[in-house]
């Protein structure tokens, strides 16, 4: 079967961004400073988080709230909620 | 100030079930979603079991939207290029009431949550529960992401999901651990109704189940998965999120590695991508479990970690802890008394049931695994390649062929370490 990039895949998924992101790190100097292996940009699913030089970028808009770089991110540094009522991703088929 | 006698946070299995329990027994309950509608944000791999639904609403399965009752479960261990085969048919599974279905949980819940509000719960869509509210240490409500969104009950059922953010805040656990959880993603891939009876060998509503071991997770603890939809597979594959970690892999790029597989891929064959989703898999057991009450307060489901991960069941333990927990309020609403010893009346329901004694037999299981991680790279590759050597005639004799699978065994592990890995697997499930 055709193979789809990531971004064509999250093209398929019904989101509703809110204004402000849900997620956000908490300290860039651990970024930057102590973390090395920087889980977090590819442990995410759907890569929500890019390495930019010196700081970590949070797309989140495409984020489909599954946790998982809560508990990857093994410094503890990122905030996680989930978006507001209403907001984020909805599944057609789940 | 709004009261009710319960709130139940999170439109899952769990928290639905719990609701319709309650509501039918006459209680107040206001149910909190944080998706447009329930089910929206609700993913798992696909199977869904009769029981205990059946049990507890009359009305299922009725006009539930279900794809397919499982008639086949299969395993495939995969080494790179081989795929190693068992399967178990029954005519048993193709009789009313079936063992399981596949559902996809954006439909299947948002029936399920009609069912709830016909009994008489207050589903509240679209509203995020952000805080629990405290008074002298006993939780009396929940603060929702709305204005004047302070909501008082008796009791509140944290139904929030494998997240569990409530759960932490009353601090029934500390944080949730790398290896107690898998990350899983997930495609519904649409293909006709008829390639799906043809390739799968079913007819009508039957259905097959693949689950996928070895190369699947390309050696990491965890396993991927095809289910067979009405008109679409749901192919998906989790690791733990320790392993995801350590090895440096993304959970879509394992994905399209399971896709390719040469086993797999024909059964793919022609078909489109429709969705792709993530989710957590609460896979660290009785030893990851919260504590399960405390006053004012009950865990449910995935927030309470019950997940038999061997068996892939969830959504009904889920069901069932949802069940327990009602029960445990309708007592103590009986009593007056939601105090923590009152409430600690569900933790021993939990523990007489099915949910802890399934947990309890392979409480040693993740841990024993995450230490023992050839059973995904070394022991698939070389199950294939014993397979692929004793059915290839090329002259040599059958006793020198097993002579040479023997010597590469123990090129890559030896024979002690062999035994004591098998043995320590056995003891782990037994």
């Amino acid at each position: 079967m055709k193979t789809l990039s990531l971004e064509e895949k999250l093209f398929l998924d019904g989101f509703r961004p809110d204004q402000e992101s849900h997620l956000a790190i908490k300290d860039p100097r651990v970024c930057l400073e102590k973390c090395t292996a920087k889980w977090c940009t590819f442990t995410c699913p759907v890569r929500t988080y890019r390495w930019e030089q010196d700081h970590i970028s949070v797309f989140f808009e495409g984020c489909v709230e599954c946790g998982t770089c809560r508990i990857s991110c093994e410094f503890g540094n990122i905030e996680w909620r989930y978006p507001r009522g209403g907001f984020g991703v909805t599944f057609k088929y789940g | 100030m709004e009261k009710f006698d319960a709130v139940v946070v999170g439109a899952g299995p769990s928290g639905l079930v719990a609701a319709y329990v309650l509501a039918h027994n006459g209680l107040d309950v206001a149910v909190f979603e944080r998706g447009d509608f329930p089910g929206a944000k609700n993913v798992m791999g696909g199977v869904m079991y009769n029981w205990p639904l059946a049990e507890i609403m009359p009305e299922f399965p009725g006009d539930a939207p279900l794809e397919r009752h499982i008639i086949e479960q299969r395993a495939w261990i995969l080494s790179p290029e081989a795929a190693f085969r068992v399967a178990h048919r029954s005519l048993a599974f193709d009789r009313e009431p079936y063992n399981c279905y596949t559902v996809l949980r954006s439909r299947f819940d948002k029936w399920l949550a009609q069912r709830v509000r016909a009994a008489g719960a207050l589903i509240i869509p679209e509203t995020l529960v952000v805080g629990l509210l405290r008074d002298n240490g006993r939780v009396v409500g929940v603060r929702a992401g709305r204005d004047q969104g302070d909501v008082r009950a008796d009791v509140v059922i944290a139904a929030e999901g494998v997240n569990g953010l409530l759960v932490e805040e009353a601090g029934l656990r500390g944080p949730l651990q790398p290896e107690h959880l898998a990350s899983a993603v997930k495609e519904i891939i649409a293909l006709p109704q008829g390639a799906i009876e043809s390739r799968f060998e079913v007819s009508g509503d039957q259905g097959v189940t693949i689950e996928l071991f070895g190369d699947a997770t390309m050696g990491m603890l965890g396993t991927g998965f095809i289910y067979t939809n009405r008109e679409s597979l749901s192919v998906g594959v989790g690791a733990t999120i320790r392993d995801l970690n350590d090895r440096g892999i993304n959970p879509n790029d394992l994905l399209e590695h399971l896709k390719a597989h040469p086993a797999v891929a024909p059964l793919l064959e022609g078909g489109e991508t429709r969705e792709y989703m993530a989710h957590l898999i609460p896979e660290g057991g009785l030893r990851a479990m919260p504590r399960l009450s405390t006053a004012g307060m009950l865990v449910v489901g995935d927030a309470a970690m019950m997940v038999n991960s061997l068996h892939r069941e969830g959504a009904n333990l889920a069901m069932l802890s949802g069940r327990l927990a009602a029960q445990a309020v309708l007592r103590a609403k009986e009593r007056g008394d939601f105090s923590a010893g009152s409430l600690a009346y569900y933790d021993r329901a939990v523990r007489e049931s099915v949910i802890y004694q399934d947990l309890y037999k392979y409480r040693n299981m993740t841990h024993f695994f995450e230490k023992h991680q050839h059973f995904f790279g070394l022991y698939p590759d070389l199950l294939n390649y014993a397979a692929t050597e004793m059915l290839t005639v090329d002259g040599a004799s059958k006793r020198r062929k097993q002579r040479r699978i023997f010597a590469e065994a123990r090129r890559r592990r030896s024979l002690w370490r062999m035994f004591k890995d098998f043995f320590g697997a056995w003891r782990s499930v037994a």
